[in-house]
């Protein structure tokens, strides 16, 4: 099981325990006190945590994450973690993220394309602890290896993979394999597990930057 | 920090004594670089911010800044400009066209050797008049010119356009047509209410309107004719070609109207769907066998 670092814990809600982090609520998830709930079905790096990947965090990460969306999972982020870049592509889904970094001191919000780096490298900093990846286009690996410059040399990689942005018709293992290989010259894969049934057709990897 | 510039920081092109939101917005949006480095520390060194959290502070204010002011421009490109690009597309395509036929009859009396449509009205724009007609056959010549560059011009425009627009019809459709059905519906959100059925047939209405009173076969396409999956399938295959491709343009169009967000799975999904299709004709030259699976 992960060491959860002091900005998320075990807590009860609705008579089981699930994680939490301290920060404004943003989705509607239940609250004790200061801490909201961590909804692990609507959030794939949530789910990792959830189901005890080797994830190694200590609270403070320097973090880029890709494919922010309207803020859910990156809000979590960002209460737990220090500077957290937020890329996303989609304007719609920009609009709720702003409201979320509006509500947070340590995220940066960049209406950017994921798979073109040069034009967030004058923004965002080298050496990051993290980089986290929820993004559902085609080549989600050469993503994860354009992106990582930005980490530090034992910088840790968070990637859901979504079979069916690579190919909707090929079994999701075939799918997930050939993505884990072309990861295996930039990371050394340290774990992977299917997020089924929450996330169905998804797998979680943690890695480290070689 | 060197002084290449596409090794430079967003914050080196703003004036740290006076920070103004717009040089802000603007570094952050449009600035680049080959490769991140500790851009806190060098921002600090370069006297932009005093310390580490007096750079975030700004950093923080400049990329929302910078994102609310794109959403809010992405989200302005919309469907009725797109809608007024394409039809001012074909009236320019159309006019120039038919006043190139009017040159080209007129300038054939005056000068040796000229040809018709467009390009030959561009080359008799090129001749220097000598006297009062063929200065108007030249002038004529020069407008028909000017109109086909609009028209040019406004096909570029509209290729830039119509990905902001609907992105996923866009991928789908190709630009253009894209913009054309956004047309004939009137709008993306009337597009996006539309049933396959009607998508199918958009741009037929002749046709549908003849078969609804009896006086000929129900139109197996309108405007999507012009994509390749269907006028490139053989024509046995079309109907059906077509009814797949109008069935994932309308939930492109969907898409686009209510989330607008792109998904690559749609169209995989319709690539799928066409190879089978298609695959239909390679079964019947190779073995006679019937190769649908309707």
């Amino acid at each position: 099981m992960t060491d959860l670092p002091d900005g998320i814990q075990q807590r009860e809600f609705d008579g089981r325990q699930r994680l939490a982090t301290r920060g404004q609520p943003v989705y509607g998830e239940p609250t004790d006190g200061e801490w909201r709930c961590w909804d692990a079905g609507r959030s794939k790096l949530g789910a990792m945590l959830e189901n005890g990947m080797a994830i190694d965090l200590s609270g403070g990460e320097g973090v880029l994450y890709l494919g922010a969306a309207s803020g859910t999972t990156v809000s979590h982020v960002a209460d737990f973690a220090g500077p957290t870049y937020a890329v996303e592509f989609a304007p719609r889904p920009m609009g709720e993220l702003l409201e979320v970094a509006e509500a947070r001191k340590n995220l940066f919000p960049l209406l950017k394309d994921a798979r073109k780096p040069d034009t967030y490298s004058h923004v965002v900093e080298s050496d990051l602890d993290l980089l986290v990846q929820d993004v559902a286009t085609r080549g989600q690996a050469s993503v994860a290896v354009d992106n990582a410059r930005f980490l530090a040399d034992d910088g840790q990689l968070l990637l859901a993979i979504k079979a069916r942005s690579e190919d909707v018709t090929a079994d999701p293992e075939t799918v997930f394999d050939e993505v884990c290989e072309e990861l295996t010259d930039t990371y050394e894969i340290t774990d992977r597990q299917r997020l089924d049934p929450s996330h169905d057709d998804h797998l979680g990897v943690v890695a480290r930057k070689r | 920090m060197t002084s290449n510039a596409a090794d430079s920081g967003w914050f080196e092109s703003v004036d740290s004594g006076d920070l103004v939101a717009a040089d802000l917005r603007a570094a952050i949006r449009t600035g680049a670089a080959d490769a991140p480095t500790d851009w806190p520390t060098a921002a600090v060194d370069a006297g932009f911010a005093a310390d580490t959290d007096d750079y975030y502070a700004t950093l923080r204010e400049a990329t929302i800044e910078a994102a609310r002011e794109a959403v809010a421009e992405r989200e302005g490109a919309d469907d009725q400009q797109l809608l007024h690009a394409v039809r001012a597309m074909d009236d320019a395509t159309r006019t120039a066209n038919e006043l190139a036929e009017r040159c080209h009859e007129w300038a054939a009396t005056q000068f040796a050797d000229v040809d018709s449509g467009i390009d030959g009205a561009r080359d008799v724009a090129t001749h220097e008049p000598t006297d009062p007609v063929e200065e108007r056959i030249v002038s004529l010549a020069e407008r028909i010119d000017g109109l086909a560059t609009e028209a040019d011009e406004l096909r570029e425009f509209i290729k830039r356009l119509a990905p902001e627009v609907a992105p996923n019809l866009a991928e789908m459709a190709g630009p253009v047509l894209a913009a054309r059905l956004i047309s004939l519906a009137g709008g993306l959100d009337s597009l996006a209410k539309k049933p396959s059925g009607t998508v199918q047939v958009l741009g037929a209405e002749d046709a549908l309107f003849a078969h609804l009173a009896g006086r000929g076969p129900s139109p197996k396409h309108g405007i999507i004719y012009t994509h390749p999956y269907v006028n490139g399938t053989r024509p046995a295959d079309r109907g059906s070609a077509a009814r797949a491709l109008a069935g994932k343009l309308t939930i492109a169009a969907r898409i686009d109207h209510y989330s607008g967000d792109f998904r690559p799975e749609i169209h995989d999904e319709l690539a799928d769907r066409m190879a089978t299709i298609r695959a239909r004709a390679d079964d019947d030259d190779g073995n006679d066998t019937e190769g649908s699976d309707d």
